[in-house]
Parts: structure tokens; C-alpha cells; sequence
């Protein structure tokens, strides 16, 4: 039966069913099953999430100051993300002005995580969509350094060095036992690098395996581990002497020097490996022009790294803020987190109950009880399900819309807001991109071209750090080492009520915290995240989210073997830890325990 | 099948002569503190031995286990993966998905049955019939049950997976459970924080490929080699502790001053870590030394503890400095009973345990 939804895709779920349970190179747990027509095209999509911890109303009751650790725990892969936004909520919540400084090194710890999030996103939980393991042993490694060297001047590309890595990864593929790669789709006809190229990308899969432990270490400088970092409602937790007695137990000037040489080396493998990689591998690709969905219809950013601190206008937010829809990119429209009418979320279709379902709740009114069932059509039975009944509810996330509309958020979202918005920050890596591979602006929207807008924004992300640490060294020598604001840290000081919102653009996408504090507790806390937005179930009116449409219309070379769906829904860098974990005032009802 | 390699062989072919193979083993049993007989039953496994697999399954969790364990420094996680251990199942690295990731488990449960490890990262919730975590179509409970089945042991990377964790705080609405209360009949290793940190997974793991055997454990399952002692007992700080100096308030002068953060909510002297000794991240820093109190993350039900910053009540609070010699006293007194009752305990637990029994005896 073929369905139209109101936001333009053609549903047929009469082709063969095929089910991808679990999706794998993803934070967190998802399943996927999409209809086959005749030609093994995707014509019929449905995204499940299938985690679910409530973590909402876990921080019922407790002391605000402590919610940036909890909902930091929401994801350990975009760690710190959730902390960041959290303080922002409860700031805004109580009225609290952070120091200038603070805003730089939170804003040094939300670039540090965008580079390194993106960088282990691209070699090792998307490459291997791309690149074939077992092809880059026939390879050439002479070959291979030509390559290597035409593409970038990143010193480790002599042909001994290639071959000391394919010999490695022969003896290991030779050994019998092949770990993470066993299993894989190698050889499958998708795959279209040449061996050399294989080769290029599976040196730099394991060399940014070991870098991209460095890049953290601004984390552990500033909030003493990674993951989970430390953080502080009012500042940051790390105080400055860069000259006085006790200057080694902070942050200091081998602190800053520390720093300030991983920003360098940041810098120089993100320009020298990954964009370079990015780029040939692209080359390769160019005629697979699948998996823009929503891209080029609607899409949303919160914007962030605020260039000053306690400033929340738009033009404050070196990351853009706006939303597109109805593939207008002439008119951006702005985006208010208060207002009741803007996001909402439904959850017909979600694994949730609300007392009339045909309605969408703001996050500051949302009612969360969980509500396990599954709908007729289902196939096997409650705790082993063989295929999921899409007309009934099918995953553990809402559905967020904005003004109604399903919307797709992330580094494509950004990078096309900023491009609509005419920054040339955005525009003219974009366009240069594009001249580069010859291909016309539209190819932007697509599996690749979000892919390629997140090797950008990378490349963006690792020369902003360098801004904000100089920003931080030009404060320290004006004489301002302020880190904290404590006027409003005891609890005597807040009013008896206050509401906030907090928001970042974490690697992912668009992250709102939402917050009640009633006689210094939490009363209320909501989070809508980027993979809630990207991974969202149908609703009432029958709109897919972004996952669902990406998929659609996809060719699938070989119908038992997942290659061009996991490609599609790793573009996204799907966190469902993040998107799950939803639960509002009506989870109360669940507890047995009295939360103090 | 083709042949599976051995450690030894592994460590061959990356250039490593049978000399200082031989050496390297005789250096470890001496660091760990082995008679030197003990160096030839380490090369003897070394060159015998397929790499073990390691199945790494994922329950309710937020993958911070794994995103540390891939920044080990020391080994790099590189070279773990390629040569010390087969990592053949893992939801967040492998390539494959779907039922041909599913087949992965039942392939290694049949070839090497008995001889692989499970690492369990998260907890599997129990309320929801199981399924606000579904594998596969079916409640994770059921996948990490099979698995367990024919395991050597396991180990519970985390604090979900040892004690729950954030999503078992109050009032824990999954029921989420951790893994010795749904594992019984298998070791349970505990390798706690929220995340344990990379040099301490990766020198658990490598602990148990080298030594063929399990680390000793403390009563509650923990490796004693790196959560025998609490935080504060080996933190840089602890001078300032003894001499009552503290931090009063957020970058106050003491703050910049980098003095003891008790005052302002520090768990350390009730968390079990190694976090002021190894450090974070290659040894570059740690909680404490950022500025920011230990929030115990590696202590059981620590988010229902209070908030993070209410210093905890067992631990006396010193003035001022004037006390030092008084302050000195009682704090060894608080920190030797503390580790009398921890060296019973764990003796008692060794008992147990075979191969821990025979380490014993040689070092009397």
C-alpha cells in the first residue's frame, strides 16, 4: 500500500521486509527495517529506538547544581555536551552572569569535543561504510603514497610506511581472528575505492585512533578527565594563577602551553588527514547522490559558541541559529525555545502515553509515562519481535516537531543555515568543496554532503579553539584570571520558583535543556535532543522524521547485507543513548522509592 | 578456519627477538612480585595461546566505557585490539550489524566455549519486560544471559554494569540492574567509575592475558591493584588537608592556590579509585587537580549521596593549621582502620579463588 505524508515522501511497505537489529557503529541501541521493491530499492522506512533509562525523572527533587552531571551521563560520546547546556538551563533559570573567561573554556571544551567527536565519527564509526578492509591489502603501497602525497602534505606517506601497515593488517587478517571487522560486508559491489585508496584510509583509521585520544586532553586540563569532564553552574570549575604562589596546583602557564600545543597538532591533523581523506574519498562517490531526506526541506539550529558571555542573541553565536522549512533557504526564521507553539513533542507513535495524543506539549508542560506495546501488525511477540508495526508505536523516542514540521538537525543543518545566512565562514568552504569535486550546490543534500559538511565543520571547530585560547591568554595578560561566579551558589539566594532554558549544538545537533526549580530542587527537567529530532518516529499527521526520509528511494546492491543503510544512517552519527532517555512529570507514577 | 595466532607470535612479528620476549616475561612476573619460575609459565601461555576473545556487549549505558578505553595510552587501544585481544563483538566498533553482528556471538560461544571474556558495558533493565533495552528484537537480559553462558568471566566495565549507575539513581524507573545480579554463576570482575579510567581497563584486561587468571579482587569484586585505596589517601592535595587548608569557595584564593577541596563537597576520602595515582588521559590531570572536588563516581549509588557538593560526614574536618600534628594522627587512624577492614575482607575473598590461593603461598 502506498501512503503520500503530508511532508512529501511516498510510502510502500509492500516489498520484501528486511530488519537491522542492531544497528551497530552508533551510541547506543537502534533497529531499522526498511521495505525492498523488485529493483531492492528502499520505498518504505522505519526507525526504532529501542534504549530507554528516564533519567528526567531521575533528577526530580535534586539540587539543580548537581544536574550537569547526571545529564552528562545521558551520553558518553558527546560527553560534556549535556553538562554545557545544563548549566546554561539553570543559569538562565536563576539569573546567574558567568565570567568572560568561563565562556571561553567552555567554549575551548565544546570545540574540543566537536573535533574529536567528528574525527572518531568519520574513521571509526562511519569509514568502514566507505572504505573496504580486506580490498586495501591488495593494494600497492607505492600507490598509496602517491596518493597520500598528491592530497596533503601530512609527513607520513612513504611507501615503507604503507606497507609496514598492510603487512600488519595481513598478518591480523591472516591470524583468523578478526575482531571488529569480522563479519563486515568487504567485497560487497557499494564499495567503490580503489585498493590504494582502502589502504590510505585504513592507515588513518588507525593513526586517529591513537590521536584523537590527544585532542581530549584539553578536557582533562580543564575539568580533569575525559570522558564526563567536571563542570560548574556559574563558571568553570578550573581556577587561574599563572604567576602567583600555588600556581601549580591550577591552571597554569605549562597548563596553557600544554593546551595551546594540541590545539596545533588539532589543527594540523584535521586540515592534513581528515579533510583530505574526506575529499578523495568523496571523489569516489560522487555518482551516489542518495540520502539527503530532509535536508534540503527543513532544517533547524539552536546556534552556539556564544562569542561573549551572557549574550543569547542570534548574532552573539558563532554557530547559526535558524530554521528553514519548506525548502525556502531565502527566508530563515528565528527560533524561541519559550514559545509554547514552536517545539513540541508527540508521541502517538513513541513507547510514551499523553492524555489526547492528536496534540503535541512544549518540553516546560511535557507529560512522560512510559507505555510499552506494540501495534497488530506486529510479527513474533512482545519480547522477541521479528518486525515492528509502524502504524502502531515503534520507539523509545518522541517525536520533536518545530511548528509541526519534522526537522533535520546537525552539521548539515548548520553549515546550511550558515550558507543560507550568506556567513562567509560557511559559504566558502562549502563552495570551494563543490569546485573542488565538480559537483552543483544540490548535491549537498545527501548521505555525502552531510558527511562532508562534518569533515568542515572539524576543520571550523579546530582553528575556533585557537581563537578562544588566544581570546583566554589576551584576558590573563589584561589581568582578568576570574573563572567563577558564586554571588548565586547558595541555594538562600535563588527565588522560591524560577523556569530556565538551556541550549548548545552539540556534534550531533540541536540539544534544549529545559528546567523547573521549586524551593532550590528540580521540579521539572526536559531534554530534546539531536538524535530525538533526527531519529523521530512518525506522527499524528503521518510527517517522517529524518531518518526515515534519508532512506527512502535508496538502491541496495545487495538486499542481505545492510551497506547503503548503515552508510545513510551513520551520516547522522545517531546517539540514541541521547534520544531515549525522555520522561516527564507523569513518571512519577513509577516511583516507589521517595525521591527527598 | 585459518590457524589463530599467539600472543608470543604476535609479539614476533612486530620485530620482538625470542631473547626479549623471554626478558619481558621475566620482568613482569619480577614487577608483579613472582617467584622467577613464574616467567616461564608466562612465555609457556604466551606462545600458546590464540589471542582471547572478548565479547563487549552493551546494555543501558552511554558508552563513555568505551570512549575510554579507546583512549589508552599505555597500550595503545590500537594495539590491543590487533594484538593482544580479538575483540570479535563490540555494537559500537564492529563492522558488521544486524543478524550477521548476531551470528558473531553464536560463532565464539561455540569455538571457544569457556575461553572468552564477556565485558559488559551498561545493565540490563528488568522492569518494561526487559525490553526498554532490546537487542536484536529481544530484551538484552536475554543476549547478555546467553553470552554469559559459556564465558570464561566476566568483566562489568563501569559503574552501570557494577553497581547501575545514573540510570538505577532513584527512583530508577528501568529497574536497571547490575550485572552480578543477573550473572551468578560466572567471576564477575567490577571495574567501576563513571567511566573507570583507560590505563586501568586496558591494565585489567592485559592483567588477565598475561597472568592467565583473575586480579585479585576486593570483597565487592573490585581489582585491589587499583581500587585498593581511596583517592585521598595518595592525593597531591592531602598536605593541605592535614594543614586545614581549604578551598571556601569557587576560585577563592585557596582555589587558585590549589588547596584541599573537602569543604567543597570532595568524595575523595570515600572513593575507591585510582584516579589521584594513574590520573586521567596518559596522566595529564584529574578532577581534583582541575579544580573540581571527586564526585565518587566510582563508589556504589553515589549520585544518591547527597548533592556533589555537601561534604561528606565521616571523614572529621581540621581547622587550622595549628592542628597539624592532632589532624596528622586521626587522619591515619580513620585511613588505617578503613584499609584493615578492606585487607580482611579481600583475604577472605582470595580464599575462594584458586590460583590467587597458590600466589599466596609463594609469597609467604
Amino acid at each position: 500500500m502506498t501512503v503520500k505524508t503530508p511532508n512529501g515522501y511516498s510510502l510502500d511497505d509492500s516489498g520484501r521486509r528486511v530488519v537491522v537489529d542492531p544497528v551497530t557503529r552508533i551510541e547506543g541501541h537502534m533497529r531499522c527495517e526498511v521495505n525492498l521493491d523488485d529493483d531492492n530499492v528502499i520505498r518504505n522506512a522505519v526507525s526504532t529506538g529501542t534504549m530507554w533509562r528516564g533519567l528526567e525523572v531521575i533528577l526530580r527533587g535534586r539540587d539543580p547544581r548537581d544536574a550537569w552531571a547526571f545529564t552528562e551521563r545521558i551520553c558518553g560520546v558527546c560527553t560534556g555536551t549535556h553538562a554545557l547546556t545544563s548549566v546554561r538551563a539553570v543559569e538562565d533559570a536563576l539569573g546567574i552572569a558567568i565570567p568572560e573567561n568561563a565562556n571561553s573554556i567552555r567554549n575551548i571544551m565544546q570545540l574540543t569535543l566537536q573535533v574529536h567527536d567528528h574525527l572518531v565519527h568519520f574513521y571509526h564509526l562511519h569509514a568502514l561504510d566507505w572504505v573496504d578492509v580486506v580490498s586495501a591489502l591488495d593494494a600497492d603501497p607505492r600507490e598509496t603514497s602517491r596518493l597520500a602525497q598528491s592530497i596533503s602534505a601530512w609527513p607520513l606517506s612513504s611507501p615503507g610506511y604503507f606497507r609496514d601497515v598492510q603487512n600488519r593488517v595481513k598478518r591480523f587478517v591472516e591470524s583468523g581472528q578478526l575482531g571488529p571487522f569480522m563479519n563486515g560486508y568487504w567485497g560487497n559491489p557499494a564499495y567503490k575505492l580503489p585498493p590504494e585508496a582502502n589502504l590510505l584510509a585504513l592507515t588513518h583509521y588507525l593513526e586517529a585512533l591513537d590521536f584523537q585520544k590527544e585532542i581530549v586532553k584539553i578536557h582533562t586540563v580543564y575539568g580533569g578527565k575525559n570522558p564526563h569532564p567536571n563542570w560548574l553552574v556559574g563558571g568553570v570549575p578550573c581556577a587561574i594563577n599563572v604567576d602567583g604562589t600555588g600556581a601549580v596546583g591550577a591552571v597554569n602557564m605549562e597548563r596553557l602551553n600544554l593546551i595551546s600545543s594540541i590545539i596545533d597538532r588539532t589543527i594540523e591533523f584535521i586540515d592534513q588527514v581528515y579533510v583530505p581523506d574526506l575529499i578523495a574519498i568523496a571523489g569516489f562517490y560522487k555518482d551516489w547522490t542518495y540520502g539527503g531526506g530532509l535536508s534540503s526541506q527543513a532544517v533547524l539550529s539552536y546556534g552556539d559558541i556564544p562569542e561573549h558571555a551572557n549574550d543569547d542573541s542570534a548574532e552573539n553565536q558563532l554557530l547559526p541559529r535558524g530554521a528553514i522549512i519548506n525548502g525556502r533557504f531565502d527566508e530563515i526564521h528565528d527560533v524561541d525555545l519559550r514559545d509554547p507553539d514552536e517545539i513540541q513533542e508527540f508521541v502517538d507513535h513513541a513507547w510514551f502515553s499523553y492524555p489526547d495524543e492528536s496534540r503535541g506539549l512544549h518540553p516546560w508542560d511535557g507529560i512522560t509515562e512510559p507505555n510499552f506495546t506494540l501495534g497488530p501488525n506486529t510479527k513474533g511477540t512482545r519480547t522477541r519481535i521479528e518486525q515492528i508495526d509502524e502504524r502502531a508505536k515503534y520507539s523509545w523516542i518522541k517525536a520533536p516537531r518545530w511548528r509541526g514540521h519534522a526537522m533535520e538537525v546537525g552539521p548539515l543543518a548548520r553549515w546550511t543555515i550558515g550558507y543560507a545566512k550568506g556567513i562567509p565562514e560557511f559559504k566558502e568552504p562549502v563552495d570551494k568543496l563543490l569546485t573542488d569535486l565538480g559537483l552543483p550546490f544540490d548535491a549537498l543534500f545527501s548521505t555525502l554532503g552531510r558527511t562532508a559538511a562534518r569533515g568542515l565543520e572539524a576543520s571550523w571547530a579546530a582553528h575556533k579553539l585557537r581563537h578562544f585560547q588566544d581570546k583566554l591568554m589576551a584576558a590573563i595578560a589584561a589581568g582578568d584570571t576570574t573563572t567563577a561566579n558564586v554571588e548565586r551558589w547558595e541555594p538562600s539566594t535563588w527565588p522560591k520558583r524560577a523556569k530556565g532554558v538551556g541550549t548548545s549544538e552539540a556534534p550531533r545537533g540541536a540539544l534544549g535543556h529545559w528546567v523547573v526549580i521549586d524551593s532550590g530542587k528540580i521540579e521539572n527537567y526536559q531534554a530534546v535532543v539531536p538524535t530525538t529530532w533526527n531519529g523521530s518516529p512518525r506522527d499524528p499527521a503521518g510527517n517522517i522524521g529524518a531518518f526515515e526520509a534519508a532512506l527512502l528511494n535508496t538502491p541496495v546492491a545487495r538486499a542481505d547485507e545492510p551497506l547503503e543503510i548503515l552508510r545513510t544512517l551513520h551520516s547522522f552519527d545517531p546517539c540514541l543513548a541521547c534520544s531515549t532517555h525522555v520522561m516527564g512529570p507523569g513518571g512519577e507514577e513509577l516511583t516507589r522509592v521517595k525521591v527527598r | 578456519m585459518a590457524s589463530t595466532e599467539t600472543f608470543y607470535e604476535v609479539m614476533r612479528r612486530q620485530g620482538i627477538s625470542r631473547r626479549s620476549f623471554l626478558k619481558y616475561c621475566s620482568l613482569t612476573a619480577a614487577a608483579l612480585g613472582l617467584a622467577p619460575s613464574y616467567a616461564g609459565r608466562i612465555a609457556e601461555a604466551m606462545e600458546t595461546k590464540p589471542r582471547t576473545p572478548v565479547l563487549w556487549l552493551h546494555g543501558l549505558e552511554c558508552t563513555c566505557c568505551t570512549e575510554s578505553f579507546i583512549r589508552s595510552a599505555h597500550p595503545l587501544v590500537q594495539d590491543v585490539v590487533l594484538s593482544m585481544i580479538s575483540l570479535d563483538y563490540d555494537d559500537t566498533l564492529m563492522a558488521a550489524a544486524g543478524h550477521q553482528a548476531e551470528a558473531i556471538l553464536e560463532e565464539i560461544r561455540e569455538r571457544y566455549r569457556g575461553n572468552y571474556i564477556l565485558a559488559v558495558e551498561g545493565n540490563p533493565p528488568l522492569a518494561q519486560d526487559g525490553m526498554s533495552c532490546i537487542i536484536g528484537g529481544r530484551p538484552f537480559l536475554d543476549q547478555l544471559q546467553e553470552v554469559a553462558a559459556d564465558c570464561k568471566a566476566v568483566i562489568a566495565w563501569g559503574s552501570c554494569a557494577s553497581w547501575g549507575c545514573v540510570q538505577a539513581a532513584r527512583p530508577n524507573p528501568t529497574r536497571a540492574t547490575p550485572v552480578h545480579e543477573v550473572i551468578r554463576d560466572k567471576p564477575v570482575i567490577k571495574v567501576p567509575g563513571c567511566p573507570p579510567i583507560a590505563e586501568v581497563m586496558t591494565g585489567v584486561i592485559t592483567y588477565m592475558l598475561a597472568f592467565d587468571r583473575l586480579p585479585p579482587l576486593d570483597r565487592q569484586g573490585r581489582p585491589l591493584m587499583f581500587y585498593g585505596q581511596r583517592i585521598h589517601d595518595k592525593c597531591y592535595r592531602r598536605p593541605h588537608f592535614d594543614a586545614g587548608q581549604f578551598v571556601e569557595s569557587w576560585d577563592d584564593e585557596g582555589a587558585r592556590k590549589g588547596y584541599c577541596l573537602y569543604k567543597m563537597g570532595c568524595k575523595g576520602p570515600t572513593t575507591y579509585n585510582a584516579c589521584s595515582t594513574v590520573r586521567w588521559n596518559d596522566g595529564v590531570s584529574f578532577p581534583i587537580q582541575s579544580g573540581h572536588g571527586c564526585i565518587g563516581c566510582s563508589e556504589r549509588d553515589f549520585w544518591d549521596k547527597d548533592s556533589f557538593y555537601e561534604h561528606v560526614t565521616d571523614t572529621h574536618v581540621f581547622g587550622i593549621e595549628a592542628n597539624a600534628d592532632r589532624v596528622g594522627l586521626a587522619a591515619a587512624g580513620t585511613v588505617g582502620a578503613a584499609i584493615g577492614a578492606h585487607a580482611v575482607a579481600s583475604a577472605l575473598h582470595r580464599t575462594k579463588q584458586r590460583d590467587q590461593a597458590q600466589h599466596e603461598e609463594r609469597e609467604e
